[in-house]
């Protein structure tokens, strides 16, 4: 049971840290809201189910094709949609939904909204203590530890990765310092969708692809950064194995209100954030206090 | 009164375009069961005079006082859940459910303030979004007492016949919009409301030192919206005479959103506009699922909400009223687009 638990708790919570990542980078650095983040990672998926199911590539040139092009669609969709309408919030926030809203309709239009699979991308599983554990699982588990290593190195060692954090902080210094706004956050917007078509990769042979995959995954995440402190990438990471720690147990220790998963997650939330108003990490700006 | 009234016709409304087209518009909506009273046509304008409620409420707490709610389908929700569960338990009728329901609403208005009250900005909108997600939550964990994903059918419709049920949510849909129009009017001698709300979304801390209980206003924001809100969702439930977990979804509460910011956000009208161009031009045209623009609803209202996004920003009722009209920049009264000079001040128009 505990085994179990933890075991599902690493899976679910490295899916959600990358996904949570992207999101919290993509609202640090641009304060946009991307409701539109998940549903990505749906294109992603079905991406990988058109070229190994319909086109039958092998699983590796697949890879190779969706990647780029979910993320060049990303920064596209950030260069002449989200970009023009930086400055209003509830434009933004609704200019997201209606993309999301489009990827979800004509995916209906060209896949029908029936549920797909795809094969592992490593077949079978392996015993750990006790508990068999598929391999695309363990696959899951060493993508994201890579993943988020591979980040956190560029944020911390590399020329673009001080350029990200500056436009963070501030991003009218930033510009004072030589750095191109707008350029660095056409990349950050990349890595963002980068790091969900990665979740996708990995995570659509364990889940069923399907019109709507985007929006669970979305509402977690949403309550994920939340938690964690919205725009700080080490409280996405943290606040995402919370919250699939409350959501994993909640599925393995009363499966008969699995419904309420979400409801559990959500109160977890509401209780951080009544202590702490700023979330678990959060970054108060200058010009947002009170 | 009756004078004054003609004079207020007189001076207010007729120079100004934009309210000539208003009060036709509305007038229209008062025929259109003489010309056309079949029953799909206007089941069509009941539930997009009821989204009106919903959309204008929205914006109400929303846009004027600047509370991002996301969430807004919770009172919607509740406020039918509550219609619903009155009719299966105790049998109740709607003189009695409707007045009920919209006071659930009203309840959780004044409980979700507890949150809201101590955040602010994208942590509010995130936050107020999640409360419906509970409650969706909940409904399908306790399938036996709410019926799960079918929802409880078998509400009864109102007002009789189906014009009897078109007129009261016409006229519930005019005198709502009405109060709420009067409610955020900021230049009103009466109400403050609507200076406090437009106050506390442009700057909370300058209200508070201006010696105004922001706390208290915000709170009655949440009522005022919760209020309308529970009133369209109760008065939904018996049109449709069912219930269900899509009353409560994340897309219903972001329906709210679409309809606002399409028309125009901090306006009254442009809600209206959007539900009904969004809503009820795109029922119409779609002929209820019969060609391809009735099947791709969703696709075809997200592509035009993403061109009116980029190209009118503002939305398209205030983008048609800055072309027809223009305001004075002496006094600040409105005048139709072809004037050269203000009709009161006599000042330049540019």
């Amino acid at each position: 049971m505990i085994q179990q638990i933890i075991i599902g708790t690493l899976v679910t919570g490295g899916v959600y840290a990358l996904l949570a990542v992207g999101f919290s980078l993509i609202f640090g650095n641009a304060r946009v809201i991307n409701m539109a983040h998940t549903g990505f990672f749906m294109l992603a998926a079905y991406g990988l189910y058109y070229f190994i199911r319909r086109l039958g590539l092998a699983a590796a040139p697949a890879i190779v094709i969706t990647l780029p092009v979910v993320t060049l669609l990303g920064i596209l969709a950030y260069r002449f949609l989200i970009n023009p309408i930086r400055e209003h919030h509830a434009a933004v926030l609704l200019m997201t939904v209606a993309i999301a809203l489009v990827f979800q309709e004509s995916m209906t239009a060209v896949f029908s909204s029936k549920y797909w699979s795809i094969p592992s991308l490593i077949p079978g599983f392996t015993d750990i203590v006790g508990v068999s554990v598929l391999n695309q699982k363990l696959l899951v588990l060493g993508v994201v530890v890579v993943v988020i290593v591979a980040v956190w190195l560029i944020l911390s060692r590399t020329k673009l990765g001080i350029a990200l954090r500056a436009t963070a902080q501030d991003a009218e210094v930033a510009t004072l310092m030589g750095i191109s706004v707008p350029r660095t956050l056409m990349i950050t917007m990349g890595i963002a969708t980068f790091l969900a078509a990665v979740a996708a990769v990995v995570v659509a042979p364990i889940w069923t692809i399907h019109p709507v995959m985007w929006s669970l995954p979305l509402v977690m995440v949403l309550v994920i950064v939340v938690l964690g402190g919205l725009g700080s990438v080490k409280g996405s990471i943290i606040g995402a194995f919370i919250i699939a720690l409350v959501e994993v147990s909640v599925a393995i220790l009363m499966p008969q209100y699995s419904y309420l998963r979400v409801v559990f997650a959500i109160l977890a939330m509401v209780i951080v954030l009544v202590v702490r108003p700023g979330g678990l990490f959060g970054v108060i700006f200058e010009e947002e206090r009170l | 009164m009756l004078r004054r009234l003609l004079k207020d016709f007189r001076f207010g409304v007729l120079p100004v375009p934009g309210r000539i087209i208003a009060i036709v518009f509305f007038v229209a909506l008062f025929v259109i069961p003489l010309i056309d009273d079949s029953k799909y046509s206007l089941f069509v304008l009941t539930t997009s005079s009821l989204l009106v409620i919903f959309a204008v409420s929205w914006d109400l707490l929303s846009g004027y006082s600047g509370q991002v709610n996301f969430g807004h389908a919770l009172f919607f929700g509740v406020s039918a859940y509550t219609v619903g569960l009155l009719h299966k338990y105790f049998d109740l009728q709607p003189w009695a459910t409707i007045p009920l329901g919209t006071l659930v609403a009203v309840g959780i208005g004044v409980v979700t303030c507890i949150p809201a009250l101590r955040l602010r900005g994208p942590y509010l909108s995130l936050l107020t979004m999640s409360f419906p997600l509970v409650l969706l939550g909940l409904v399908m964990a306790f399938k036996d007492w709410t019926g799960g994903e079918f929802g409880i059918p078998g509400i009864p419709p109102i007002g009789g016949t189906h014009v009897g049920q078109y007129y009261i949510c016409l006229i519930v849909m005019t005198v709502s919009v009405l109060i709420m129009w009067k409610l955020t009017d900021a230049g009103s001698k009466y109400i403050r409301t609507g200076l406090i709300f437009h106050a506390i979304r442009e700057d909370e801390i300058a209200t508070r030192a201006s010696g105004i209980n922001t706390i208290n206003y915000k709170i009655l924001a949440f009522v005022i919206g919760g209020f309308f809100c529970g009133l369209a969702g109760a008065l939904y439930a018996h049109v449709l005479g069912t219930v269900s977990i899509s009353y409560l979804s994340m897309t219903m509460s972001f329906r709210a959103i679409i309809y606002v910011v399409f028309g125009g956000i901090v306006s009254i009208y442009g809600p209206v506009v959007g539900v009904y161009t969004l809503q009820t031009l795109l029922q119409f045209a779609g002929q209820a699922g019969q060609n391809f623009l009735g099947q791709n609803q969703i696709l075809i209202m997200s592509v035009i909400v993403i061109l009116v996004l980029i190209f009118m920003p503002e939305g398209v009722a205030v983008w048609i009223r800055d072309k027809i009209e223009r305001e004075c920049p002496r006094c600040k009264l409105a005048n139709g687009a072809w004037r050269k000079e203000c009709r009161a001040c006599s000042a330049p128009l540019h």
